[in-house]
């Protein structure tokens, strides 16, 4: 059956050149980079070379790139590392559409004595810079604000939150997980002390991610271990991970112009010609800024996990902040937190493209998901005529 | 990914009965665009008090338009008598099962058939369940109705309880007061029991007595908790004071299992039915 992956901010294939240069390092270069031989000496050479790839593409220097295991072990040592080395200091400053890598660490936090500050976003899901600032106490470790977000693909201005931040005193530590090679980071031109990025966001294998520590940022390890990472992350190297992590990364550096231009414009015409066909429906963040690949899309009077499902038939892999589809009840915290209707959350859709996004594979959804729509409209005792449409909000933006 | 059975696909494929219905002799509608589930029942019901035509609306997930499309079938050329035997766990076991999760799309079912039901029969349809204090906000659900639930499904933690009606599936601040009515439940029950023990005069039971003491100890004291960790136990057979078990699920292979059979099993069964009994496990 033909597949359609616009899944690409749960996971992406892995780039067959990332593959490639993978493979040596399984059963021929397996030595322990650690180890006085040069046979796993070489290896250390190429664990180097992954940084400096790594460290390229966000414009920061190898030595302030950590391997880690994921971006949930990115995030946790970001934040658990400084509040461990400034004990004094109770205080975090978050946002409520934060992935829950950082959501539920901080909830956790929270509920083990320290006090955390959670900013909402406004109906566009865009921050409230002004409030931010408000927000940074005295006794503020860190503030810990997602770059793109996940689920809307909407960007925050995380340079300026991160002048705001240094002019306070504080850390900023930035999930960046779904921007790094979707959009250009410059750390040396940046304020930003902490970033945390995953390899299978950005065509590298699942189980490896990085996290950049500005140079001078003293943070506590979080796996504590032997001597690897200087000290600063116990445990023997993923090598072929890392491997596969560097080569993403150059990779991404010179697909990043392509993002903006073709994986944006197959985008823009995958969700005008979606909402054109199947009315009453509003895209999630339209007015922001958002990532070039990202779509999500509310479509009224029907449940996205049956959108899902119908889509799964034809071959479409998708995504859905829908109750019914997270084994929860609650539908996605974020579109909660934009304030988009309970009735709109229910019914909504997120499709995210990558660079091996065809034309084709766009039009073949443009084909077959308003169809879904309507067919699972006409069995929906809503409609717009319906006496509930009063609390709905009826139009797309 | 849920794990749907065929019978599931199949109704949400092809429901059976989608549609609207001229002038239905009976409607019943529950949910609300904001639970994220709702589903209008139609019937036409001829002049023998059967149900000659179904029609369903459904909005909601693979699972709720699956459970429609199934009560349909299964009342279709039914009385209303017969209609109103239907459980929500029938509508379930005819879709060969619904993921836990899951269970309050069965729920809806009934729910929108007793509706109907009582919109045939002109009574305005008030459940002792709709009334009371709403206890979960994000939907609506009240104190009555989680008890009902409670009593009827044998629930004993709150994620049952979310599976079932929804409620503490949202915010989840509600969960102390559910876990309250929980405690309340199974603590006046146990209070009965206790009373009605020390009520009984001190004589020995009767066989069939006493098997009835330990079928009905195990599925209340013992089972409900075997099953939170993902384990089950199965009474196979009692001789005199001898009591054999075999463990399930997750138990079975559990290297702590044998202090789960004497410190949680034998403890239940002698505090419950008679100090003397020897619980074993039987390999089955």
């Amino acid at each position: 059956m033909k597949v359609v992956y616009a899944d690409n901010n749960a996971t992406t294939k892995v780039a067959p050149e990332v593959l490639e240069e993978m493979l040596p390092f399984f059963s021929e270069y397996y030595g322990n980079p650690s180890s006085m031989h040069i046979f796993g000496g070489q290896v250390a050479k190429k664990i180097d070379k992954a940084r400096q790839q790594v460290a390229d593409i966000i414009g920061a220097r190898p030595e302030e790139i950590l391997f880690t295991s994921c971006g949930t072990e990115s995030d946790n040592t970001a934040i658990l590392g400084i509040l461990r080395a400034n004990p004094g200091k109770r205080h975090i400053v978050t946002s409520r559409v934060e992935h829950p890598a950082v959501y539920n660490l901080c909830t956790y936090l929270a509920q083990n004595g320290y006090h955390v500050t959670e900013l909402g976003v406004d109906r566009n899901g865009m921050l409230n810079v002004d409030e931010l600032s408000e927000s940074v106490r005295e006794d503020t470790a860190i503030v810990s604000i997602m770059h793109a977000n996940n689920e809307t693909g909407v960007i925050f201005p995380i340079e300026e939150i991160a002048g705001i931040v240094k002019q306070k005193g504080t850390f900023l530590h930035t999930d960046a997980v779904q921007a790094v090679g979707k959009i250009p980071i410059n750390l040396a031109e940046s304020a930003i002390d902490l970033l945390t990025l995953s390899g299978h966001k950005l065509h590298a294998p699942k189980g490896v991610g990085a996290l950049y520590i500005r140079k001078g940022t003293s943070i506590a390890p979080f796996i504590i271990g032997g001597h690897q990472e200087k000290n600063r992350r116990g445990g023997t190297e993923n090598v072929p991970s890392i491997i596969g992590l560097g080569k993403a990364c150059e990779l991404a550096k010179k697909f990043m112009a392509e993002e903006q231009t073709r994986v944006k414009q197959l985008r823009d015409r995958l969700e005008s010609e979606i909402v054109a066909k199947a009315p009453d429906a509003i895209i999630n963040g339209y007015k922001s800024p958002r990532l070039p690949n990202t779509t999500n899309i509310s479509f009224e009077y029907v449940e996205g996990e049956a959108i899902l499902l119908l889509l799964n038939e034809k071959g479409i892999c998708a995504s859905s902040g829908s109750a019914c589809t997270s084994g929860s009840l609650e539908p996605s915290h974020v579109l909660r937190a934009m304030g988009v209707p309970f009735t709109a959350v229910h019914g909504s859709i997120r499709l995210s493209l990558s660079r091996y996004t065809t034309t084709d594979d766009v039009e073949y959804m443009i084909e077959h998901l308003p169809p879904v729509v309507r067919r699972l409209r006409e069995i929906s005792p809503y409609n717009r005529d319906s006496k509930f449409q009063g609390h709905i909000s009826a139009g797309y933006i | 990914m849920w794990d749907y059975s065929e019978k599931v696909k199949d109704h949400f494929l092809n429901p059976r009965n989608v549609g609207d219905m001229e002038n239905p002799d009976a409607v019943g509608e529950v949910g609300s665009l904001a639970c994220g589930d709702a589903l209008k029942l139609m019937l036409k019901i001829d002049a023998g008090d059967v149900i000659s035509d179904v029609k369903f609306k459904t909005f909601g997930c693979g699972s709720a338009i699956a459970s429609a499309s199934a009560l349909t079938e299964m009342i279709k050329g039914k009385t209303i008598a017969e209609a109103e035997k239907v459980a929500d766990s029938d509508i379930a076991e005819y879709l060969d099962g619904l993921p836990e999760q899951k269970m309050h799309c069965s729920v809806m079912g009934r729910e929108a058939l007793e509706a109907a039901i009582a919109n045939y029969r002109g009574i305005k349809l008030e459940k002792a369940v709709d009334e009371g204090t709403i206890v979960c906000k994000c939907f609506g659900v009240t104190d009555n109705k989680i008890a009902h639930e409670v009593r009827e499904h044998k629930l004993t933690t709150i994620e049952q309880v979310t599976n079932y009606c929804k409620a503490g599936g949202g915010c989840q601040s509600c969960h102390p007061q559910i876990q309250a009515i929980i405690d309340e439940i199974w603590h006046k029950e146990k209070e009965k029991e206790i009373i009605k023990k020390a009520q009984k005069p001190v004589k020995k039971l009767t066989n069939i007595q006493k098997m009835k003491l330990v079928q009905e100890t195990i599925e209340r004291d013992i089972r409900p908790a075997l099953l939170a960790d993902g384990g089950d136990i199965e009474l196979i057979d009692i001789d005199g004071d001898r009591v054999m078990v075999s463990f399930r699920g997750s138990c079975s292979s559990c290297p702590s299992s044998g202090v789960t059979l004497k410190s949680t099993v034998e403890a239940k069964l002698r505090e419950f039915v008679t100090d003397t009994l020897i619980v074993e496990e039987v390999l089955s």
